[in-house]
């Protein structure tokens, strides 16, 4: 009889908990820090990882799916709808959807609705769909249902600037182990600290997530411009007043002599 | 070759921009013009956004008429004193076209505001000139002269108090539709980004009698004053002007402007009018069909503030 139940647990350990603790993720990004400067037009990343340990190759070894989910600096932004009013197009309705990310990409190997059921996805908050996006309404602040016309809006309008985007092929398996990811960074990418989360899913569970972070900042010039205008206004405004001057003057003693 | 604009925060392609500098600028030589009012739409036209636009183009103009104001002052075809009491009212009411301005951003409203302002104003003024300019044409025709300025006839803004005499000008009137004068193209050029010369001119013609020898060298004074402070305080209070924007626009614009002005003076007065008085209605046309027709997208973002 203790046999038995040791033989019993034996046979649990080996092929109940086995997958369980078998997976690990290592990720490594082609690039921690993209700098807008004054000739960018946007930039693709890379990002490239393996599944550890490797598994004994097995036609028992379930598939593996893969989500990376990147998102920029939270933003508040606005949402407008306009409506005829007195003949003309006027924005009446608006709604504020509070610190969402600013750039949100969600890339995947397939369909998201394919890699796990509805109830997983949305805990998880994978998909464009199952995001959270939190909106002002009256003095709550909650997300709504995903066909609620504001957060459909919100959705294509950023996805139409390309800061939101839901791509099923941007990650591709090189072995069964080993994955590649493209990130694409629009020209109007925002300023700021992005995050990375990877997260591996077999059979519709996820077995194993990590993260990794990485930085949009303008450089040299552009840093210089924007610093100025946000930070000392009134000077900046004084010079560029002088500049548009100086260039009216230059351009008056260069045409006057003919 | 594309350039990232670092307040607008998106790339544009320079040759696009320099050209829509040198196009706007060979207007604005040809008619004496700052020509915000079409240099405003082209930059909204091409994704920058209305505030920064608007912003963006008062440093343009500044530079424009300047240049303008030099060659004038050399000319000696420019009124100083009389430039001086449109400025004392022209920078009150710039001071209040910017806080209204950061009043109606803040309540969504702004692109509202400079649409239906653009449609109002230009449509109207256009109108005006078309007809004034067609009757002169006509007149011109018949064989008459055109007689712009009539000396002796009074209207009811002769009889207000507060007389002063502009020596250059050779007119003596009052100093109220002087400073209201000063205060309405100071308001409407911070709101509406444009230099308000379109407006100034046939003002300072029809209002206070001055004649067209001091009239365009002394609008200019009016137009950098008022848009270089604009300038300023745009870039204090909404930090929305776009220096290396400016740039671009300004070059292209000084050039330009050398080139129309030689096509200018090989015109008739009458026909330039005409042709001024049809470009600024049909600006004013676009920007009410825009209002009318349904747009494509009832929705548009707007952003608020970071975290």
């Amino acid at each position: 009889m203790r046999r038995l139940a040791m033989a019993l647990a034996f046979i649990v350990i080996v092929y109940g908990a086995k997958p369980a603790t078998a997976e690990r993720l290592v990720v490594s990004l082609s690039n921690h820090r993209v700098a807008v400067t004054s000739n960018f037009v946007g930039e693709e990343l890379v990002l490239f990882g393996t599944i550890e340990p490797e598994p004994i190759a097995s036609p028992l070894r379930p598939p593996y799916d893969l989500v990376v989910t990147v998102t920029g600096p939270r933003q508040t932004l606005r949402v407008r709808r306009k409506q005829r009013m007195l003949g003309i197009w006027v924005n009446i309705d608006s709604r504020e959807f509070v610190r969402v990310p600013s750039y949100l990409a969600v890339l995947s190997n397939r369909p998201v609705n394919d890699i796990a059921n509805q109830d997983t996805l949305r805990r998880l908050q994978v998909g464009l769909d199952n995001f959270l996006l939190p909106q002002r309404i009256g003095s709550d602040v909650a997300d709504t249902v995903r066909d609620d016309p504001f957060r459909l809006s919100f959705v294509r309008l950023q996805t139409q600037q390309g800061l939101y985007r839901e791509s099923a092929t941007a990650v591709t398996f090189l072995t069964s182990t080993v994955f590649r990811a493209a990130i694409p960074m629009p020209a109007a990418v925002p300023t700021g600290s992005y995050g990375i989360e990877v997260e591996l899913f077999t059979r519709g569970a996820l077995v194993a997530r990590t993260n990794s972070a990485l930085d949009v900042i303008k450089t040299g010039f552009e840093q210089y411009v924007a610093d100025a205008a946000r930070d000392y206004g009134l000077l900046y405004g004084m010079a560029t007043a002088m500049m548009a001057l100086l260039i009216g003057w230059f351009a008056s003693i260069i045409f006057a002599r003919d | 070759m594309q350039i990232y604009l670092p307040i607008a925060d998106l790339p544009v392609n320079v040759f696009l921009v320099l050209g829509m500098g040198l196009a706007v600028g060979y207007i604005s030589g040809m008619f004496g013009i700052g020509g915000g009012f079409l240099m405003t739409p082209l930059l909204i036209f091409i994704g920058i956004t209305p505030a920064v636009a608007v912003a963006t183009v008062s440093s343009h103009i500044a530079a424009s008429s300047f240049t303008g104001a030099l060659s004038y002052w050399r000319k000696r075809a420019l009124d100083v004193a009389l430039g001086m009491m449109l400025l004392s009212s022209g920078i009150v009411g710039t001071a209040t076209g910017v806080w209204l301005f950061t009043e109606l951003r803040a309540l969504d409203q702004l692109d509202l505001m400079i649409g239906l302002s653009y449609v109002t104003l230009l449509t109207v003024v256009g109108a005006m000139m078309i007809y004034e300019s067609v009757r002169a044409i006509m007149r011109a025709r018949h064989g008459m002269p055109a007689t712009l300025r009539r000396p002796g006839s009074h209207t009811w803004f002769h009889g207000l108090p507060f007389k002063l005499r502009f020596k250059r000008s050779k007119i003596y009137v009052s100093a109220i539709p002087v400073w209201a004068i000063g205060f309405v193209i100071g308001f409407v050029g911070a709101i509406m980004g444009i230099g308000g010369g379109f407006l100034l001119v046939p003002m300072l013609i029809y209002f206070l009698r001055v004649p067209t020898a001091t009239v365009i060298g002394t609008s200019m004074v009016l137009t950098l004053v008022t848009m270089a402070s604009a300038t300023v305080m745009h870039a204090a209070t909404n930090h929305l002007v776009d220096a290396v924007l400016a740039l671009i626009l300004m070059v292209g614009g000084v050039i330009g402007a050398q080139f129309g002005a030689r096509t200018g003076q090989k015109m008739r007065g009458e026909r330039l009018r005409l042709l001024l008085g049809l470009l600024v209605f049909a600006v004013g046309c676009r920007f009410a069909y825009e209002l009318v027709v349904k747009p494509d997208d009832l929705y548009s973002l707007r952003y608020v503030r970071s975290g």
